[in-house]
């Protein structure tokens, strides 16, 4: 720790703190344009000035000078520092008039106006005039993708964008070019970024130079209402603040949560409000006559509890989807078994993992801030890119700070960092070559096991081998337990902590599909499942409950419209077994209910009313069957012994390779499938690997 | 600088030479492991060298692909150094004329114009031949040679009007030119031959091992080509340095003393400055200029040296006479002109009295001492003795007139004769 007297009052901070820190902790505001907390430091913009007394006589950029090169006073007193003298103003002002000698002045046609650091910065640290007679200098727009919009007259270089791009994204795309006065930000001959994290440079960036393109001439930031929520576009629950004027969202924003996605999030959480707004079913329909019509709900509830009562409990099943709360699929279970339907499943990509034997067999155990002290992660039949990208973005954090050594068996995947090569199949799980060493001597080694391994056949098999591997390398040992699963839908921990799989003598996803092309089903509900084999689905009499008219609605004989994830409230239970509650920012359109409503109306016409008029109500009966769920923002720890449970299991595995599911990261589910913007990225990565094929 | 961009017209491809590529490796091997990336300046730069003295688009990602760099990187670097070329320059020579103030004080203006001119309107632009092309840099470095221009690899300094034109002709019928300045002198010598380590060397051995490398100038012109003795022929042989002097002296510009003068002839004829510093002399007394101690062998060789006559810089006076003459008398032409102004003060012989230290007096220095000496004044009491007649007699030696008021000598010789303090 050291001392210091900053504006007069006496501080101790950590030896390895900037001075921008030290002023921070000291309760100083220091104005800065280039400094991020987890970006390097480029000290090139010098908003951060400050006055150290005894030090250079000239004023010091707090952000690139270190508590530790401080000396102290002659008579041993602490190190001195101003940040309200004249002296430190006139250097701010200065700073602040260079600065805006080649900005533009189009604050009213800037989308940054009002959230912009420049323009707050300079109302306060600035001068109202300028001496500046010059022409301004006038720089060309770049492209540099669908995503982000570039003004570039507007840049005043601080390198934010490509610090990030480089440093936490790790796709090098974004360069300066040229030098001094003559510097641009732009990409290699205006090729599209190609990182997936590439949207938080929009955040990033102080002025208005980077925007985000959907959102140009949108809206202004003063007219949205802001929701705190979370994201449920894949498994980590990355905190959001959804933006939203009158019922429409705007923009979605990322939060800081350091325990889960720190302050990013993914291009797909970030752009897919455009897919809100289109493909909505906004009232509920019938089929009649091999043709959907729009009808009532009293029609809708009519049809449906005339097949239901027409069925048989065996013959009926249920499916969650990915998108949904988990309050919705305890309400769905719940309805289920109050009508005897055995077969629930929330698993719809079929993976085999069993809440019955513990909650730690479908967690991702170590938690993602554990990443940040892994020494060595095994990926097993996972693309943490495309599967939990700003999970990604931590384990790169990982490699970058600590050279976590990273192995992995399935498809061989750019991950933005290097990884050994283990192999392609399960066979190289009990053969890990020099990686298996690795593992043993790590003192915190991670085994992450993905959707290509969760989604085949032998998934069980492969669970189990990968928890003796993990038990074997000391991967589940006191007060570390790497061993882990990497989810990629938001509702499935959630799903699976309520218990919404099949009952005694139910069936799994498989089998209810497998059911119903043989003909053997009555009625399936779907709650939003959308990336089931559609086709399989004629014969039985489909109920889907969901927002966008996608695979699912097409397969539907009764439609009833729902919610999407922005206009529910509920509980979302991300990867780690983190239960972060997500609050409605807006309206569904037209008739849409939220879907747990929509449950809890259909339980009353079909005869097995559901307790709870309240999500509150549902929320406390949810709780009580799974306590752990209370503990909102907190992880409860699942019981390390129940990887012994798993491994005991064995069975044998397939020879086949490993293969993402995932084809296209930016289309996994029914909004993203509805949304221009995503449909454009898709485009984009496709041509490009269309390229890079036919450059090989 | 302007903004650098890539050229619009690319080669389709760019590939190393065997030698390069084995070369470009060898540089790669010379960093540790991990470090390779160090190597993409040399590397880049071979590149630029294999491909007409420019760096095409496709060579940067070949540079890149080799280097394990992201392509945005190698565009930063190619694009941050202004050495890398972006767009295809002179097949036979891009001209980097210095602009910096050093080399615009002493014409690079003028040098510019001559590109304008003769190679393209703008900077960066081919000729019309596509043979040649130019651009202003920052300094580079020979300041004491100013005006200079670098052509790839040499430098050619000391530039005129003339001397650059033969330049440019030499390059253009293929010759190869000297390098190094394009006047009489030797390297940065001054123009009248040495001031310093005049007396003969001490050490006989030593000046004998010297001796080849002293007489073998890099100036000297030893035309391998006829376009070098061309260039040769534009040489001036260090008169056109006096001409400058003298239409400095005159209150002129150098530059504009060479507007007066006729542009030169494209083909770069030589004779039209020299025949001008020849008319200008009988109008403005060279007296004027050469009120300060200078070599009166300098003003003696403008008048004897004919306009066409070419003389070889080893032919020029002897610079240790000349030395020695300056120090002890000064000229006459001076002292004519200081008896107008004014009546010289009382004079004494150097062994009569103790010489005082004048140097104390602030404003006097070694020069001005050997001046004063030289007119006989060696003691504080003399000067402080000097009436504003002698004050003017005594300002007729002094390069800048006024300085003896200005500086209060005679009051800061009274005190120091009356043993006051020096003046801080």
């Amino acid at each position: 720790m050291a001392k210091l007297i900053i504006d007069g009052a006496e501080v101790e901070v950590p030896d390895h703190y900037t001075l921008l820190q030290a002023c921070e902790a000291a309760g100083a505001e220091i104005p800065r344009f280039c400094f991020h907390e987890r970006l390097s430091i480029a000290g090139n913009c010098r908003m951060c000035l400050v006055q150290v007394v005894g030090g250079p006589p000239k004023p010091v950029a707090s952000c690139a000078m270190s508590v530790k090169d401080l000396r102290p006073g002659r008579d041993g007193t602490p190190p001195t520092i101003n940040t309200k003298t004249e002296f430190v103003k006139t250097a701010r002002e200065a700073v602040m008039e260079f600065l805006l000698i080649n900005h533009p002045l189009d604050c009213p046609i800037c989308d940054q106006g009002g959230e912009c650091d420049l323009q707050d910065q300079a109302m306060a640290y600035g001068v109202s005039g300028s001496r500046f007679a010059e022409n301004k200098r006038a720089v060309e727009n770049k492209y540099i993708g669908p995503l982000v919009k570039t003004i570039m007259t507007r840049c005043i270089h601080c390198t934010r964008c490509v610090r990030f791009v480089t440093e936490v994204a790790g796709v090098p795309d974004l360069g300066s070019i040229g030098r001094g006065e003559d510097m641009e930000i732009t990409t290699y001959l205006e090729s599209a970024m190609g990182s997936e994290l590439q949207g938080n440079v929009i955040d990033l960036c102080p002025v208005g130079a980077l925007t985000s393109r959907p959102y140009a001439f949108q809206a202004r930031p003063w007219e949205l209402t802001k929701t705190e929520t979370i994201d449920a576009m894949d498994a980590v629950g990355c905190n959001i603040r959804v933006d939203v004027r009158g019922r429409e969202v705007m923009r979605v924003m990322p939060r800081l949560n350091e325990a889960v996605n720190e302050e990013w999030i993914s291009d797909k959480s970030r752009f897919i409000w455009d897919g809100l707004k289109t493909q909505r079913l906004d009232r509920p329909y019938v089929r009649e006559n091999g043709r959907l019509r729009a009808a009532s709900w009293g029609e809708a509830f009519g049809a449906i509890t005339e097949r239901v009562k027409a069925s048989k409990p065996e013959k009926m099943a249920a499916l969650a989807g990915d998108l949904a709360t988990t309050e919705e699929q305890y309400a769905l279970k719940d309805l289920m078994h109050r009508l005897g339907v055995a077969s629930v499943d929330c698993r719809q990509d079929g993976s085999p993992l069993d809440p019955s034997l513990g909650r730690a067999t479908y967690l991702f155990n170590p938690t993602i801030a554990g990443i940040d002290s892994a020494d060595a992660i095994l990926l097993v039949g996972a693309n943490p890119r495309w599967d939990a990208a700003v999970l990604n973005a931590r384990i790169r954090k990982a490699w970058v700070h600590n050279r976590t050594k990273v192995g992995l068996v399935g498809e061989r995947v750019d991950l933005t960092y290097p990884y050994q090569y283990i192999g392609a199949g399960p066979t190289s799980l009990s053969d890990l070559g020099s990686f298996r060493e690795v593992l043993e001597k790590a003192e915190r080694p991670m085994i992450v096991v993905g959707a290509a391994a969760l989604s085949r056949p032998d998934a069980a098999a492969v669970l189990a081998a990968a928890a003796t591997l993990a038990k074997d390398v000391g991967a589940v040992a006191e007060g570390w337990n790497g061993f882990g699963i990497l989810h990629t839908a938001a509702a499935r921990v959630g799903g699976l902590d309520v218990g919404c799989v099949p009952a005694k003598g139910g069936k799994p996803t498989a089998e209810i599909l497998a059911a119903s092309a043989a003909g053997e089903l009555d009625v399936l509900f779907l709650l939003g499942a959308d990336e089931i084999d559609t086709a399989a689905l004629k014969a039985p009499f489909v109920v889907y409950i969901g927002s966008h008219g996608d695979r699912g609605a097409h397969a539907a004989d009764v439609i009833l419209p729902g919610a999407a994830y922005t206009e529910k409230s509920g509980t979302y239970v991300n990867l780690e077994g983190r239960p972060q509650e997500a609050v409605r920012a807006a309206f569904a359109p037209g008739e849409a209910r939220e879907d747990w409503a929509i449950l809890r109306a259909l339980s009353a016409q079909l005869g097995a009313q559901l307790p709870y008029d309240s999500l509150a109500a549902l929320n406390a009966a949810m709780v009580s069957a799974a306590p752990w769920l209370g503990e909102v923002d907190e992880v409860v720890p699942g019981d390390p012994a129940a990887i012994d449970r798993l491994a005991a299991l064995g069975g044998s595995m397939d020879e086949a390779p490993f293969v993402n599911p995932l084809t296209t990261f930016h289309l996994t589910n029914p909004i993203a499938r509805a949304s221009k913007v995503m449909a454009e990225c898709a485009k984009l990565i496709e041509e490009r690997a269309a390229v890079k094929v036919a450059a090989e | 600088m302007a903004v650098r961009r890539l050229a619009s017209e690319q080669p389709a491809s760019f590939e190393f030479t065997p030698e390069n590529l084995a070369w470009a490796k060898g540089k790669i091997a010379d960093y540790p492991e991990g470090r390779q990336a160090s190597a993409v300046i040399p590397i880049l730069w071979r590149a630029q060298e294999q491909h007409n003295g420019w760096l095409p688009e496709p060579a940067i990602r070949v540079v890149a692909d080799m280097l394990g760099m992201p392509y945005i990187r190698v565009l930063e670097i190619a694009t941050f150094y202004t050495m890398f070329q972006l767009q295809p320059v002179g097949t036979v020579a891009h001209v980097n004329v210095c602009g910096t103030t050093p080399c615009m004080l002493r014409g690079s203006e003028d040098i510019i114009r001559i590109c304008k001119k003769r190679i393209a309107q703008h900077a960066f632009e081919l000729s019309p031949d596509g043979r040649f092309s130019w651009e202003e840099v920052e300094c580079a470095g020979a300041c004491v040679n100013a005006p200079m221009v670098q052509i790839g690899a040499e430098t050619y300094e000391d530039l005129t009007e003339d001397t650059f034109n033969a330049l440019l002709d030499t390059l253009a019928s293929g010759g190869t030119p000297t390098p190094g300045p394009q006047s009489a002198r030797k390297a940065s010598e001054p123009i009248t031959g040495a001031t310093s380590l005049t007396t003969p060397l001490r050490y006989a051995v030593a000046a004998a091992a010297e001796a080849p490398a002293d007489a073998a100038p890099e100036a000297d012109v030893n035309p391998s080509t006829p376009a070098a003795s061309d260039q040769s022929a534009a040489r001036p042989s260090g008169h056109n340095r006096t001409e400058v002097e003298v239409t400095r002296a005159t209150g002129e510009a150098p530059s504009k003393a060479a507007d007066v003068a006729p542009a030169p002839k494209t083909d770069g004829r030589l004779a039209d400055t020299p025949e001008e510093a020849a008319k200008q002399k009988p109008a403005e007394p060279s007296t004027e200029a050469l009120a300060k101690p200078t070599p009166p062998a300098a003003p003696q060789k403008v008048e004897t040296v004919a306009p066409q006559e070419t003389v070889a810089p080893q032919e020029t006076a002897a610079p240790q006479e000349v030395e020695t003459v300056a120090s002890e008398v000064p000229d006459s032409a001076a002292a004519a002109r200081a008896d107008e102004l004014g009546t010289r003060p009382a004079a004494v012989a150097e062994g009569d009295v103790t010489a005082d230290d004048l140097q104390k007096i602030s404003g006097i220095g070694p020069v001005i001492r050997k001046t004063l000496n030289a007119l006989g004044i060696y003691t504080y009491a003399q000067i402080a003795a000097w009436t504003p007649q002698n004050k003017a007699w005594v300002d007729g030696y002094l390069a800048f007139k006024g300085r003896i008021d200005r500086e209060k000598w005679v009051e800061q010789a009274a005190d120091l004769a009356a043993g006051g303090k020096e003046e801080g």
